[in-house]
């Protein structure tokens, strides 16, 4: 049953750019957290690499399989996860005014975390069937549609915009990856246009304040528009060359909000100056890339496009924390994904990328 | 074969799609990596200055405001720790949670907290807010045990005015209270910042910069929610100076006594050097409810009471001064050669000029009076008549050699002048010439005299010391202790009477005469142990014609009842203290005000120990 070209195969590149990035990030969050060492901070560090170390056995647990085997799992695997995404709101447990965390035992989990991998399958099952070359019709797609809109829905009632946000990024990259007719395009994008002011309604208020100081951060610059501006004071002060490790004053002193998380980014930028931040984007630059080359080197409409639905996930994940750390976009609360602290996300995260590796390593299937 | 095995079409089109991906993701991470170039190498200059003052702040120390103390060094005011809640919001995930809980724990205004929160949460995030100031031993028990369970909560200690005795002396002493925008921008507060505690009145006021202090100053790195890492230079706040006041505690205390439920003020003085001995004024109010802001009902008692418990009545209460200003018209007259104490006068109770009567307080008369029974009988009719003869102009000119009509100095800001008519100042003031019936009224001190309770103290002393105007002062010494001062008490004379001795004497004999002689009207200040002078006086609300459409004093509402005055000085031959005392609506001054000079002078000659023992523990 082994194939020895799967050991032939083995995408080291991909694997080695997850570790330095898993490395990078431990090493951060130790920094990111030296200040708060006394009260609880050694902690974080310490978990994140038992995070990543489990993370790196989801990694390989998810080449074991053939992904073939998804094909068939897709729906199903979908509805699944509509089923917990619907438990989560009833059971969820509730923690700073949102309910994301469902708990099994001693662990917890956040379900909209494996809304994004499904998401990613789901469409690549739907989109590897035979269509006509010149792409969709917007009647071609209520069902993608549909698929797309449950979730999100769903995972803006806990609420969290970000993750609801980045869900529908994410989707209509895909679609616009298998091409839609440029009249539907138009049409799609004026139709969201006119709703928005709907949506802009059903926001809380606190998300609302949000974008408005994104705008006009000088609106409130010690209010809502604080993190926006700490952290841009973080990142700027790094210079070219940074503050140096462990020595950021602003992530000593605690200026910078969830330093840890969200605004982890900002802690590296402090410390290692414009030449540290461009090199870790070169970094999440080249996986994106190699991610594109996987995609593009699968023998199967399947396995790439699910492996593009993977990077423009992550390539959402990036862009938006990007952008919010350094004012380009408004704060919604998305960490930066293989760096920021949390269990949950780098787990998910870490499972799409044994995916893009089993599709990689895969590529020969059909030779 | 799968179904989703790529056609050679299919492929092509994929490729195609690839390569605008890969132009689209190179060219967000452009903008992406451009922004970092922007923030960190085009603008990071101006980023790291702000990192810079981000983390260092300048953080006050306020400095130990001086104590306030009795001629005799006891305390009257200090300061005693304050505990005071703040809340963090930023840390506080259930803010409703948390202000339902301290309002259990800590008595804490759930409407007013939230007030608070939102007021100062916009402008100063990641600082602890203040939200009670000043919490009960209780409560502090109580947030303590719960603080595990209430996090964001902060606890401070910071030093409070505490005004020991409550309402004692609370209007020389005065109160503190936030400086405002005026007060800011005046200039005359440079070392004090919005927020800051400044003396509003009284002692507190007048002695602020020397109270105050030299504020201190650290430089600490601090965090964001405000903790202090480490302090990088500190400058020691300097304490403010210890004020030692002339008030005697004990005759303060049975001074504030003597008037407990009335409204009045009585001014007790030394007379040999203008030292105010006591200084009370009913009804007061408890400087305590001040310090840390005031909180609204209280405010409301205290100006909605309607009898002004704010006033200081021995500084700017004004009065008409009724027959102790018959003490100005007798010197007067004897210093102008008009009166010759010899010569004898009938009053039948009724004066008439022109076809008008006016009325001697005795309805059918003394009979015959000379100046010595005039003044120890206080007859009206005889004054009238020595009024007329000397005219409104030089009664003046006499009054105001006492210095009455203008301010002590004791206090620019907060005393009145009182006010002594002339002819040039009716016309400018209600331009109408000057009538013959007011000379008469003015000489037993009623119509538009008016004089304070510190004037008359002032004016008593100046008769019984030789003819010398004190300013009345309440400081013995401003500095750290006795033997290191930097201000200390001088007498300050503001004018010299300019009377002869002989006349003098014989005023001040028949002063004596009031107290001491068979029908004189303050005999109820009479004491054996010491020799009393004084005199009664009656400042008329409603006119005495009105006054007769009542059968009985008993009868005439309260408010329309005559303003008791006496002044008096012990002992007469050598003299130690002077007081004047104003009993609001108290009657006739021999009856309401007297026997509190009585009291006064016992007490403060030591001459009888349970009437002082007896205030002083109340």
């Amino acid at each position: 049953m082994f194939d020895r070209r799967l050991v032939q195969n083995f995408d080291w590149i991909l694997l080695l750019l997850l570790l330095l990035l898993a490395g990078i990030s431990i090493l951060n969050l130790y920094s990111a957290t030296y200040a708060i060492r006394d009260v609880g901070g050694s902690q974080v560090f310490v978990k994140q690499i038992y995070w990543f170390l489990i993370g790196f056995a989801v990694f390989f647990v998810m080449t074991t399989f053939n992904y073939f085997a998804l094909e068939r799992l897709a729906y199903p695997a979908y509805i699944f996860t509509i089923a917990l995404l619907i438990l989560v709101l009833f059971v969820g447990k509730v923690t700073s005014g949102s309910q994301r965390w469902l708990s099994l035992g001693p662990v917890s989990f956040q379900p909209s975390e494996l809304a994004k991998i499904a998401m990613v399958i789901v469409l690549a099952r739907f989109f590897s069937e035979k269509r006509g070359y010149r792409g969709y019709r917007l009647r071609d797609l209520w069902q993608p549609f549909i698929l797309i809109a449950a979730p999100s829905v769903l995972i803006l009632r806990e609420p969290d915009l970000g993750t609801a946000l980045l869900l529908v990024a994410g989707s209509f990259s895909m679609i616009l990856f298998v091409k839609m007719y440029w009249k539907s395009l138009v049409i799609l994008v004026g139709s969201a246009v006119s709703v928005a002011p709907f949506i802009w309604f059903s926001l809380k208020e606190y998300q609302r304040m949000r974008i408005l100081t994104f705008i006009r951060p000088d609106m409130d610059p010690f209010g809502a528009g604080y993190h926006i501006n700490q952290s841009k004071i973080a990142i700027g002060s790094g210079l070219l060359w940074g503050k140096g490790y462990l020595r950021g004053t602003q992530t000593r002193l605690h200026f910078l909000p969830e330093q840890h998380t969200d605004f982890a980014l900002s802690v590296l930028a402090e410390e290692w100056g414009f030449v540290g931040s461009a090199f870790l984007l070169l970094l999440y630059l080249f996986l994106i890339l190699w991610g594109l080359n996987i995609a593009k080197a699968s023998k199967d409409k399947f396995g790439s496009i699910m492996a593009v639905g993977i990077v423009a996930f992550i390539f959402w994940q990036i862009v938006i924390n990007v952008g919010m750390v350094t004012g380009l976009l408004p704060v919604v609360g998305i960490p930066l994904l293989l760096f920021s602290y949390g269990g949950s996300s780098l787990i998910s995260t870490m499972a799409a990328m044994g995916l893009l590796m089993n599709i990689s390593m895969r590529r020969f299937m059909f030779q | 074969m799968r179904t989703s095995e790529f056609d050679p079409l299919s492929l092509e089109i994929f490729d195609r799609q690839l390569k605008k991906v890969t132009l689209v993701v190179l060219a967000v991470f452009g903008v992406l990596v451009l922004r970092f170039w922007f923030l960190q190498v085009v603008n990071g200059s101006v980023y790291r200055t702000k990192s810079e003052s981000n983390r260092i702040h300048l953080q006050d120390i306020s400095p130990f405001r001086g104590m306030i103390l009795d001629r005799n060094g006891a305390t009257l005011v200090d300061n005693r720790p304050s505990y005071d809640l703040y809340v963090v919001p930023e840390e506080v995930q259930d803010l409703e949670e948390l202000l339902e809980r301290l309002s259990r724990l800590a008595g804490l205004g759930a409407e007013e907290a939230e007030r608070k929160l939102d007021e100062a949460s916009l402008r100063y995030p990641f600082r602890p807010i203040c939200l009670k100031r000043d919490l009960s031993r209780d409560e502090l028990a109580k947030v303590e045990t719960h603080r595990f369970n209430l996090p964001g909560v902060i606890i401070k200690v910071a030093p409070q005015r505490h005004y020991i005795n409550g309402t004692f002396a609370s209007h020389l002493i005065g109160y503190l209270g936030e400086i405002n925008e005026n007060q800011l921008n005046s200039g005359k507060y440079t070392d004090s910042k919005p927020g800051d505690l400044i003396g509003k009145s009284g002692v507190e006021w007048k002695w602020q910069r020397d109270l105050n202090g030299v504020r201190g100053g650290a430089q600490v790195e601090v965090d964001a929610t405000g903790r202090k890492i480490r302090v990088m230079a500190r400058k020691t706040p300097v304490p403010g100076e210890n004020v030692c006041l002339t008030i005697d505690k004990d005759l303060q205390a049975v001074a504030e006594k003597a008037l407990a439920g009335k409204s009045g003020a009585i001014v007790a003085m030394d007379p040999n050097n203008g030292e105010i001995l006591a200084l009370a004024s009913s009804p007061s109010f408890d400087p305590n409810l001040f310090v840390g802001g005031i909180d609204r009902a209280s405010w409301e008692g205290i100006v909605l009471s309607g009898d002004f418990p704010l006033q200081d009545r021995a500084l700017s209460g004004q009065y008409p001064p009724g027959s102790v200003f018959k003490i100005v018209v007798a010197l007067a007259g004897l210093e102008e050669g008009i009166i010759d104490p010899e010569e004898e006068l009938v009053c039948t109770g009724i004066y008439y000029l022109g076809r008008r009567g006016y009325r001697c307080w005795k309805k059918y008369g003394h009979g015959t009076v000379s100046l010595h029974r005039a003044l120890v009988e206080s007859c009206d009719v005889y004054f009238y008549n020595m009024g007329r003869r000397l005219g409104i102009d030089k009664i003046a000119e006499y009054a105001m050699r006492f210095g009455l009509g203008k301010r002590t100095g004791f206090d620019p800001v907060h005393e009145k002048a009182g006010l002594i008519p002339t002819r040039d100042w009716k016309l400018k003031r209600w331009g109408v010439p000057w009538q013959g019936g007011e000379t008469l009224s003015t000489a037993i001190g009623q119509s538009f005299v008016l004089v304070t309770p510190i004037q008359m103290a002032a004016f008593v002393s100046a008769v019984f010391n030789g003819g010398i105007v004190y300013r009345p002062q309440v400081t013995r010494w401003v500095g750290k202790s006795e033997t290191e001062k930097i201000h200390e008490f001088a007498p300050v004379v503001t004018g010299k009477i300019g009377i002869k001795q002989e006349h003098l004497e014989f005023v001040k004999n028949a002063l004596i005469g009031v107290v001491n002689e068979p029908h004189g009207t303050g005999g109820r200040a009479r004491m054996k142990e010491v020799t009393v002078a004084g005199k009664t006086g009656t400042s008329q609300v409603i006119s005495l014609k009105k006054e007769e459409e009542f059968e009985s004093e008993k009868d005439i509402p309260v408010r329309f009842r005559d303003h008791a005055w006496f002044v008096a000085v012990a002992p007469a031959e050598n003299p130690r203290i002077a007081v004047a005392i104003v009993v609001e609506h108290g009657g006739h001054g021999g009856s309401a005000a007297a026997p509190i000079a009585g009291q006064l002078i016992k007490a403060y000659l030591g001459l009888d120990r349970s009437v002082l023992a007896e205030a002083v523990t109340d």
